[in-house]
């Protein structure tokens, strides 16, 4: 695309170092953490305050050129994967955070500032910030409320829904919804929850307003090894109908072990099929108490168990979870990363499904799982350098996510459908429901210029996918209304 | 017929008439004013535990299933709903519920009802049933359509069933009575907020500050001596302030106005019941000036809630908008909430 006119009148609105146009400039930006899918950026504008975000989107609502918002782009759904006919609204300048506000235990951020760096702001006070993902250097909050981003706690503390407590939005027509605050409740519609995982759609977040917890006094981690998978899947499920809710729960199989025990040296058993690591968090003598239940289920359970009571032993013992994908690099040269959620209480039907699938497809498949809450992240191991292994790769997630949906679960969990997920998501909803999110996000954006494309797909798309699996005899839903 | 296939039926064939409808499942809920459908559409009859499994910290129930059943199901396995709806009149059903988004005691600590909810089934003013959300904890496919329809007052559709999320019962609480003013009440309540301590509810009348502890039995204990302070008090307090069963709602004649306030805000009123942290209060009559960043809803015997401030333009043209998205031939609950703005004016 060119446009001269339009590019004039953004330079105007921003500063030079602000609007970057041409090849070498915008290639940065061409993909987000899902790197498989990328298109080169008409444009990249980077605005730092609220009134430039606002003058970007008059000029582009007058020209009617598309806008696509990107915070720190570790997105792993291509939800901020550019257009080349559009603008893509980049909002890492506005990184300040502009207020604490230690009476109401809330921080008031830009959108661009760092997940991780609320809780470093606050943590002299005794404070933090509890959605915690995987990529929370980098990530951005604004990011974080368009994915509603999740984590290895949320089980216990939540997701960004329920700790974002007010919103800041310009819509594309140039209003701006000033939504919750620092009330617990909104009078009319929920309009904030709506705006969680909304990738996008419906406006740019240009503030957010965040409630802080108070640092736990006492945290300690177990980690339990068993020799048969089944075993661990009924352990969580054991553990949390002792009416103990852990800070966080998490499983990893075999092949995940032993990738991150080599990359990490975390100190697992190699030779387990399963691994339970629970994190408790509470009191000291809550957790005291909290440990004793849960290594007798553990152990009621098969399990081997270590408890890890000091700061560094705890880390060690995370280290080797959080180096699980990376980890995945000695394993092969690329993987991919799925991110269904199930009912627990069909994980190991759902984990021996896959096994079938990875046999069918010959590529290996390691599975990491937010075992608390049913949040499962096979990574599916391949090489794009051999022709065809990353539409194998794709075809493979694709079969796994509709296995968790026929499971009674969702496509995606925590990392958004962005463009990766919009087949899949012809699986999950029928045309009369995805109709109602088009015409729900008709409510915020009529023109359609936000983002456009991503998150639902049209029933075109669903309606032709859906022929195209009937002419090659393996329609899996035959249940599901389709027209 | 099923009972959710005649609800649907209803809804389209209201439709098909430009009829409306007002959604009632126990009518508990007066204090919120007012229905006034052409027809009355009753979910009662839509009741019953559609899958419960305590492991997976989730019930599915259908949307007529009173809160007593459901909590009395729950409380078998030694859960709980975490949002503790109010019980008007010691009834009300799931459905009414959510449609009505009121929390109780403990919101602030365990979470609204929106926070709750992980699905729902509806049937939409077109006629359509549709669903969204799930029974899992995690799910970001497509817009959260389910929390939308909490507190929408069933503006936007009929809500036929739902997924919540449950926990589990504390093991040990205690109500402890701390007698001080409004303003040592408010330092109190804001110096706890910024301690892990395991607050579950806070309630402030007449110089008299209740605070409920819950959790483990050894979490509880070490609170209460971290505290020192207060004298033991009844724990039916809580129940009865959630249900406005508390003699303070005794008063029925007058308006009540709930105060919705900024975290951290100071305790001025001498004369109002203020729970939840400081964050929401309740005093008699109608309203008087709010601080900044707060609003007040008054609720008057046989007349729609007042809010104030209003709406603004931008969020008031959006609301509209949804409304018509999911209602387009306004069929349900005509001119509750104000819903229907700009879009007809």
């Amino acid at each position: 695309m060119s446009n001269p006119k339009v590019l004039a009148r953004l330079r105007a609105s921003l500063p030079g170092s602000s609007v970057l146009t041409g090849e070498h400039a915008v290639r940065p930006f061409e993909t987000d953490g899902l790197t498989a899918i990328r298109e080169t950026p008409w444009a990249v504008v980077l605005p730092e305050t609220v009134e430039q975000v606002r003058a970007v989107l008059a000029i582009c609502r007058e020209h009617r050129v598309p806008v696509v918002t990107r915070g720190a782009g570790t997105g792993l759904s291509g939800g901020a994967r550019p257009l080349t006919d559009g603008v893509l609204l980049t909002l890492t300048k506005m990184n300040r955070i502009k207020e604490v506000d230690l009476d109401a235990c809330t921080a008031t951020l830009e959108p661009g500032v760092t997940n991780l760096a609320i809780s470093e702001a606050v943590r002299e006070h005794g404070l933090y910030y509890a959605p915690d993902p995987s990529s929370q250097l980098a990530c951005s909050i604004g990011g974080n409320v368009a994915e509603n981003s999740g984590g290895v706690h949320c089980l216990k503390y939540g997701l960004t829904v329920h700790n974002v407590i007010g919103l800041r939005v310009e819509t594309f027509e140039g209003d701006e919804l000033v939504l919750g605050g620092k009330t617990l409740e909104s009078p009319g519609l929920d309009l904030l929850a709506i705006m969680m995982g909304s990738e996008g759609m419906l406006g740019v977040v240009t503030e957010v307003t965040v409630k802080l917890l108070p640092l736990p006094v006492a945290k300690t981690v177990l980690l339990g090894s068993f020799g048969v998978l089944e075993d661990a899947g009924r352990a969580v499920g054991a553990i949390i109908a002792e009416g103990i809710i852990p800070a966080g729960l998490e499983m990893m199989d075999n092949p995940s072990i032993r990738a991150a025990e080599d990359f990490a040296d975390a100190g697992y058993p190699r030779e387990a099929a399963a691994i339970l690591l629970c994190e408790l968090d509470g009191t000291v003598e809550e957790v005291a108490a909290d440990a004793r239940r849960v290594q007798s289920v553990l152990v009621a359970h098969g399990a081997e168990v270590r408890l890890a009571e000091d700061a560094a032993a705890q880390e060690r013992l995370w280290k080797g979870r959080k180096a699980a994908f990376p980890a995945m690099g000695r394993l092969a040269p690329d993987y991919y990363c799925m991110d269904g959620t199930i009912p627990r209480a069909r994980l190991a039907e759902v984990l021996n499904g896959i096994g079938t699938l990875s046999e069918e497809f010959g590529l290996r498949v390691a599975n990491v799982f937010h075992a608390g809450d049913g949040n499962l992240h096979p990574l599916i191991l391949f090489d794009a350098n051999l022709p065809g292994q990353l539409e194998q790769a794709e075809e493979l997630g694709d079969r796994i996510l509709r296995l968790c949906v026929e499971a009674g679960g969702t496509v995606t969990g925590e990392h958004g459908v962005g463009v990766e997920k919009l087949n899949t998501m012809c699986v999950q909803f029928n045309d009369e429901e995805l109709s109602q999110f088009h015409a729900l996000k008709a409510a915020f954006d009529p023109d359609g210029l936000m983002n456009p494309g991503k998150a639902i797909p049209t029933l075109a798309r669903c309606s032709e996918l859906g022929g195209m699996r009937v002419h090659q005899g393996r329609v899996p839903h035959p249940d599901l209304e389709r027209f | 017929m099923h009972e959710a296939d005649r609800l649907q039926s209803a809804v389209a064939a209201c439709r098909r008439m430009s009829s409306s409808v007002a959604i009632v499942g126990h009518g508990s809920k007066a204090l919120l004013g007012p229905l006034a459908g052409e027809d009355t559409l009753s979910t009662q009859s839509l009741s019953g535990i559609i899958d419960y499994r305590p492991e997976e910290l989730v019930v599915t129930a259908w949307a007529g299933t009173s809160l007593g059943e459901l909590t009395d199901v729950l409380a078998e396995k030694g859960q709980m709903l975490p949002f503790d709806p109010p019980r008007f009149d010691g009834v009300g059903t799931l459905g009414g519920a959510l449609a009505s988004g009121l929390s109780g005691p403990a919101r602030p600590w365990r979470g609204s009802v929106r926070d709750a909810v992980l699905g729902v089934e509806i049937v939409n003013g077109r006629g359509e049933r549709l669903r969204f959300g799930g029974s899992v904890m995690k799910n970001v496919a497509g817009y959260d359509v389910s929390r939308l329809m909490i507190g929408a007052r069933g503006a936007l559709g009929v809500i036929l069933s739902a997924s919540v999320r449950v926990l589990p019962v504390p093991a040990a609480e205690e109500t402890l009575a701390v007698p001080c003013d409004a303003g040592e009440a408010g330092r109190l309540v804001r110096d706890w907020a910024r301690q892990p301590l395991p607050i579950t509810g806070t309630c402030f009348l007449g110089n008299t500050l209740h605070l409920r502890l819950s959790g483990s039995a050894p979490g509880v204990s070490s609170a209460r001596s971290a505290l020192d302070l207060g004298k033991p008090a009844d724990p039916a307090l809580w129940a009865a302030v959630r249900d406005h069963a508390h003699p303070f709602f005794a008063d029925a004649a007058g308006a009540l106005t709930r105060w919705s306030l900024p975290r951290g805000s100071r305790f001025e009123s001498g004369d109002a019941l203020i729970e939840w942290g400081g964050c929401q209060a309740w005093s008699h009559g109608g309203p008087v000036e709010l601080g900044e960043g707060g609003f007040a809803t008054t609720f008057s015997r046989g007349r729609q809630p007042a809010t104030r401030p209003a709406a603004d333009p931008a969020t008031a043209k959006v609301t509209a908008r949804l409304k018509h998205a999911f209602d387009p031939d306004g069929v349900f609950n005509p001119g509750v909430g104000g819903f229907q703005g700009s879009t007809e004016g």
